[in-house]
């Protein structure tokens, strides 16, 4: 599980985030949405450590992530996976030795071992026969699935994934959402969305945080997001024919 | 002067939280055969045309019979060793290498391949710029040599094929009142401006922000400033030194 507790994030003197605080639950798929521009990324990097809030904690398992020293900060930092928008994978390397990164960084496992679980992951998001290829020779889709498949390889407790169906056509984003939701049960991990894709909130928000303006102003799951009685939430929800027909209005 | 300040701190978060030995030694290897490897060929290049220009031009100028001929050949040989094959490589260095360090890491920062380190716990600054730094520092006078030595021989050729002088007066000139401590301190200037050149290229690319135009802005911005660090370092370290 993890908790965030009043976090606030101000760039210059434009605040970003204004006193936010939540918890994740863990076998979950916690979904973070909002608008662009909601401060939803801001928050991500805060709970992983990449941006520093002004104050406000971020626990892990009741461990403080803010305020703990490198040692710990590392040991966590360690159980986590993380998802970036764009996958984010290393040019240089091809698809084995990018998922098989954390576990040349990370662990003192043999190579025939490091092998062994690089196809597992890599079998596991429907990627088989592509060890060889590079970034560069393989579709947006496939670069998702090649980052799951490198942010699980170190049997992470969290999994962080930033607006992971950017980019990506509608069928392809389905198959992204349903493999995070299946890995985050299978494993039992704590799993953290960032999305502001409607087909994902409806599909695997299984808990749901909605960020207006920095602020968050409802939290649920998504069968209570159709009648959750904000009108924030509901103009965001609801803003194309298909969904307002979905309410009724 | 906050520029200045936040190079500082960078230089020393590249030795906290360090990872192993071995994974060092292996980026370190594989840089050097980047910087290394690919950079010998246009340094061979440069270098030769340099010194055979240096012959002519130094040929063309001294027309007096008064300056026996083998001085053109001491000439060549002072001006590589001290300025031409230490820092104007050192140009050609910031311009091939630097922007490439730049440009690399600029273009990782931007597609988030910085962050994914950070949030695997490994300190991305020592991580990708340590392993630079050090390869710089090891190939970069190397390469100083090996331009020295195209340099001398470009003379050699040239002086000799188009009778400027005859290759017993260029011999007898590169050998003539000889200063070994002039190789020292081509060494030295090429460990600091090594040092100059991949820790400013890698500042100047680990914090770009922004899109593609502006990973070329760090990389212009890193050949720019590596060139102003190098020329007046130089101008102290010869201050200093001879």
């Amino acid at each position: 599980m993890i908790k965030i507790n009043n976090i606030t994030k101000s760039f210059g003197d434009k605040p970003v985030l204004g006193g936010i605080s939540g918890e994740f639950e863990k076998g979950k798929t916690n979904l973070i949405i909002g608008s662009s521009g909601t401060g939803k990324s801001v928050l991500l990097k805060c709970i992983v450590g990449l941006i520093y809030p002004d104050s406000g904690n971020v626990y892990f398992d009741l461990r403080n992530f803010t305020e703990a020293d490198k040692e710990m900060k590392s040991e966590i930092r360690r159980e986590i996976g993380m998802l970036f928008q764009g996958g984010a994978l290393f040019d240089s390397k091809n698809v084995e030795e990018n998922v098989m990164f954390p576990l040349n960084i990370l662990t003192r496992m043999s190579e025939a071992d490091k092998i062994e679980r690089v196809n597992f992951c890599l079998k596991r998001v429907g990627l088989e026969g592509v060890n060889k290829k590079m970034p560069s020779e393989i579709s947006g889709g496939m670069k998702k699935r090649v980052g799951i498949a490198r942010a699980i390889v170190n049997n992470p407790n969290y999994l962080f994934c930033d607006e992971p169906n950017s980019g990506l056509d509608p069928q392809t984003s389905v198959v992204i959402d349903e493999l995070i939701m299946e890995i985050t049960h299978e494993f039992d991990i704590t799993t953290v969305v960032v999305t502001h894709d409607m087909n994902s909130v409806l599909g695997i928000g299984e808990k749901i945080m909605f960020l207006y303006k920095g602020s968050k102003l409802w939290e649920g799951s998504n069968n209570d997001l159709t009648h959750s009685g904000v009108k924030e939430l509901d103009d965001f929800v609801f803003t194309n024919k298909v969904m307002r027909g979905l309410k009724g209005t | 002067m906050k520029g200045f300040g936040r190079y500082v701190i960078f230089m020393g978060s590249l030795f906290v939280r360090r990872e192993t030995f071995k994974t060092y030694y292996n980026l370190t290897l594989e840089e050097c055969a980047q910087i290394g490897l690919k950079s010998i060929l246009l340094f061979m290049l440069v270098s030769t045309f340099m010194g055979a220009v240096t012959t002519i031009q130094t040929a063309a100028n001294l027309v007096s019979p008064f300056v026996p001929r083998f001085v053109i050949a001491q000439v060549v040989r002072e001006m590589t060793i001290l300025e031409l094959a230490p820092t104007i490589m050192a140009v050609i260095f910031a311009g091939k290498v630097g922007s490439s360090m730049a440009g690399g890491l600029g273009t990782m920062r931007i597609t988030e391949q910085i962050d994914a380190l950070e949030v695997m716990g490994i300190n991305s600054a020592s991580y990708l710029v340590l392993p630079k730094i050090i390869a710089s520092l090891l190939m970069y006078p190397l390469l100083v040599i090996v331009a020295a030595v195209c340099a001398i021989m470009g003379g050699y050729i040239v002086g000799s094929l188009t009778g400027a002088l005859t290759p017993t007066e260029y011999v007898y000139g590169i050998r003539y009142t000889f200063n070994p401590y002039f190789i020292s301190f081509a060494l030295i200037k090429s460990f600091m401006f090594a040092f100059l050149i991949s820790s400013i290229s890698s500042f100047k690319g680990y914090y770009t922000n922004g899109g593609a135009l502006e990973v070329g802005i760090a990389s212009t911005n890193a050949v720019t400033t590596s060139i102003i660090a190098v020329l007046l370092s130089d101008y102290f370290l010869a201050y200093l030194l001879l």
